[in-house]
This record gives C-alpha cells, sequence and structure tokens, in this order.
C-alpha cells in the first residue's frame, strides 16, 4: 500500500494519529450501521416477496376472468362502461425513515361509494362485476406491494453505497494512515539515533 | 400528502382499474410507455406499468430509485409474470450478495 506524501515531523505525525483514530471509529460506525441495515433489508425483502406472490396470483386470476368478460361485451360499450369511476381512489402519500434513507409509506385512504360499482348493471356481465370488485379490494394490497418494493430498492441501493464506503475506509484509508504513521516513526526514530551516534563521536574525540 | 394513483400498460387489463378509480394511461409500447412516465412521474405518486413495458423500461426506471416518490411498480399481465421477483432478486444480489429467499435456483 502505497504510503502518503508527507514530511517526517512530529507534526506530521500528530495529525495522522488524529486521522487514524477517526478513520477507525468512522468504519466502526459505518459497519455497525451496514449491519442494521441488513438486518432491515431481510425483513422488507421477505414482506415484498410474500405481498409480490399474492398479489401476482390474485391479479392474474382477476385479469383471466376480466378477459372472458370483456369478450363477452362489445368493447365500445366496455370503453364506455369502465371509463367513468365513481370514486378516486386516494392514497396518504408520506414519507419515513428507515436507517436514514426516506423511504415512502402510502396508506390508501378508506373509499366510500354509493352502490358498489360506477356503471349500470344492465350494461355489463355478472363477471365483470366480479373482476371490477376483486381488482378494488387487491388495490390496497398492490399499494402495500409498491411502497414495499420502493423500500427494497432504496435500501438496497443505500446498503450497497455504505458497503463501499466501509471498503473505502478499511483497505485503502486506515492501511494507508498506518503505513504512514509507521513510516514516520522510523524516520524520526532514525534521525535520533544519528544525533546520538554523532555526539558520542564529537565526545570521543575530544 | 395525498397522492394519486396511475397505472400505465396495454391491453385491456389495466381496463378493469379503471373502474377500480385509477387513472389509466394506455401504452402500446416501450417509447409510449417512457414518453407517458416523463410527463406522470411527478404529477402520480404511485404508477403501476405492466411487467412487459416495465422489462424493457428497466434502465430507465432506475431513476426513479432515488427519490421516494414517484413508486413505480410493475404489475403481472395475463400473458407474462417472474419480472417482479427479478427485481427483487436482483435488488437482494446487489444489496447482500447472498440468495436467502430463492434457493430454488
Amino acid at each position: 500500500m502505497a504510503r502518503l506524501n508527507v514530511n517526517p515531523t512530529r507534526m506530521e505525525l500528530k495529525k495522522l494519529k488524529a486521522r487514524l483514530s477517526t478513520a477507525v471509529r468512522g468504519h466502526k460506525l459505518l459497519k455497525d450501521k451496514s449491519d442494521e441495515m441488513i438486518r432491515r433489508f431481510t425483513i422488507i425483502l421477505r414482506e415484498a416477496k410474500s405481498l409480490r406472490e399474492s398479489v401476482e396470483t390474485e391479479l392474474s386470476a382477476i385479469l383471466k376472468q376480466f378477459s372472458i368478460a370483456r369478450s363477452i361485451i362489445p368493447s365500445f360499450e366496455a370503453e364506455t362502461a369502465f371509463s367513468m369511476p365513481s370514486v378516486a381512489v386516494q392514497a396518504e402519500c408520506d414519507t419515513e425513515s428507515v436507517m436514514g434513507v426516506d423511504v415512502p409509506r402510502v396508506e390508501i385512504a378508506q373509499r366510500q361509494r354509493a352502490d358498489g360499482l360506477p356503471y349500470a348493471y344492465s350494461e355489463i356481465t355478472g363477471e365483470a362485476d366480479y373482476s371490477v370488485k376483486k381488482a378494488s379490494d387487491l388495490l390496497p394490497k398492490m399499494v402495500q406491494l409498491a411502497q414495499t418494493e420502493k423500500r427494497v430498492r432504496m435500501l438496497a441501493e443505500e446498503i450497497e453505497r455504505n458497503k463501499r464506503r466501509v471498503n473505502a475506509l478499511e483497505y485503502v484509508m486506515i492501511p494507508q494512515l498506518e503505513e504512514t504513521i509507521k513510516y514516520i516513526k522510523d524516520k524520526l526514530d532514525e534521525n535520533e539515533r544519528a544525533a546520538v551516534v554523532r555526539l558520542m563521536k564529537v565526545k570521543s574525540k575530544a | 400528502m395525498t397522492g394519486k394513483m396511475a397505472i400505465v400498460g396495454n391491453g385491456d387489463g389495466i381496463l378493469v382499474f379503471k373502474a377500480t378509480g385509477v387513472d389509466t394511461f394506455p401504452a402500446e409500447n416501450e417509447k409510449k410507455a417512457r414518453e407517458i412516465l416523463r410527463k406522470i412521474a411527478k404529477e402520480y405518486q404511485i404508477i403501476f406499468l405492466t411487467e412487459d413495458l416495465a422489462k424493457q423500461l428497466t434502465e430507465f426506471l432506475k431513476r426513479f430509485d432515488e427519490e421516494p416518490y414517484p413508486v413505480v411498480v410493475s404489475i403481472p399481465t395475463a400473458e407474462s409474470g417472474g419480472y417482479g421477483m427479478q427485481v427483487l432478486k436482483t435488488a437482494m444480489e446487489r444489496a447482500l450478495g447472498v440468495d436467502i429467499l430463492f434457493n430454488k435456483d
């Protein structure tokens, strides 16, 4: 490892020692942070996986059923019937801090609708009713999934960044500082010895 | 803050969500979807994107990972599936370097 380009003086030695102790402390803190982030990450990851699985199965069932329903209704009628939602979905969006990372927190607001479905019963077949109902029941879960997956992605990014920092400290910064400190110490000792020897020589001549 | 939800996708699948009160944006190909996303990213907080499009836009979607919002999430379509799991897997590999969930392969 290359040592830093500094003058071997007592001043520099003192400065470098201070820097080393900061680096070591920072490294320890970052490592702890990394451990905790990974712990949280695994929890969120598991949650995301089970949510994803259940949403995928339910949604593909809904879509299959909806496409059957859709095939019965003429497309023009379907477009108009479904285009008029009677309710607007509201989600409360907020952010939350997980280990210093701002992640989204979403809550779906309770929705009230007068008659249950946004179109007249005469226009649309029962199959479609069923899938629309199912889809709106699934929506909170999908929002939950959206939130969880986003957290997974953001945390993964942060963990990676943090890991890079820890490694930079551990494998570059700290060895470099240690080596430079050692070099300065050697140099100073050498100077001291030289001085002693010089004195002895001078004395023996006299 | 109240968030708005949107769904971007192709096919009939998105129609069913229209009836549940989510704003829909039909996009038949990757290019169109990119355009729409760019336009609505500021306005909507939660954006569902059908999987076939999300797969093609993987690189583009990375830019949304920096900020908490908008949340872009892929949803399976009737024909395809598995991409969402792939995303989770990639994130896990990046963060942990080991496989703790998907031990099958």
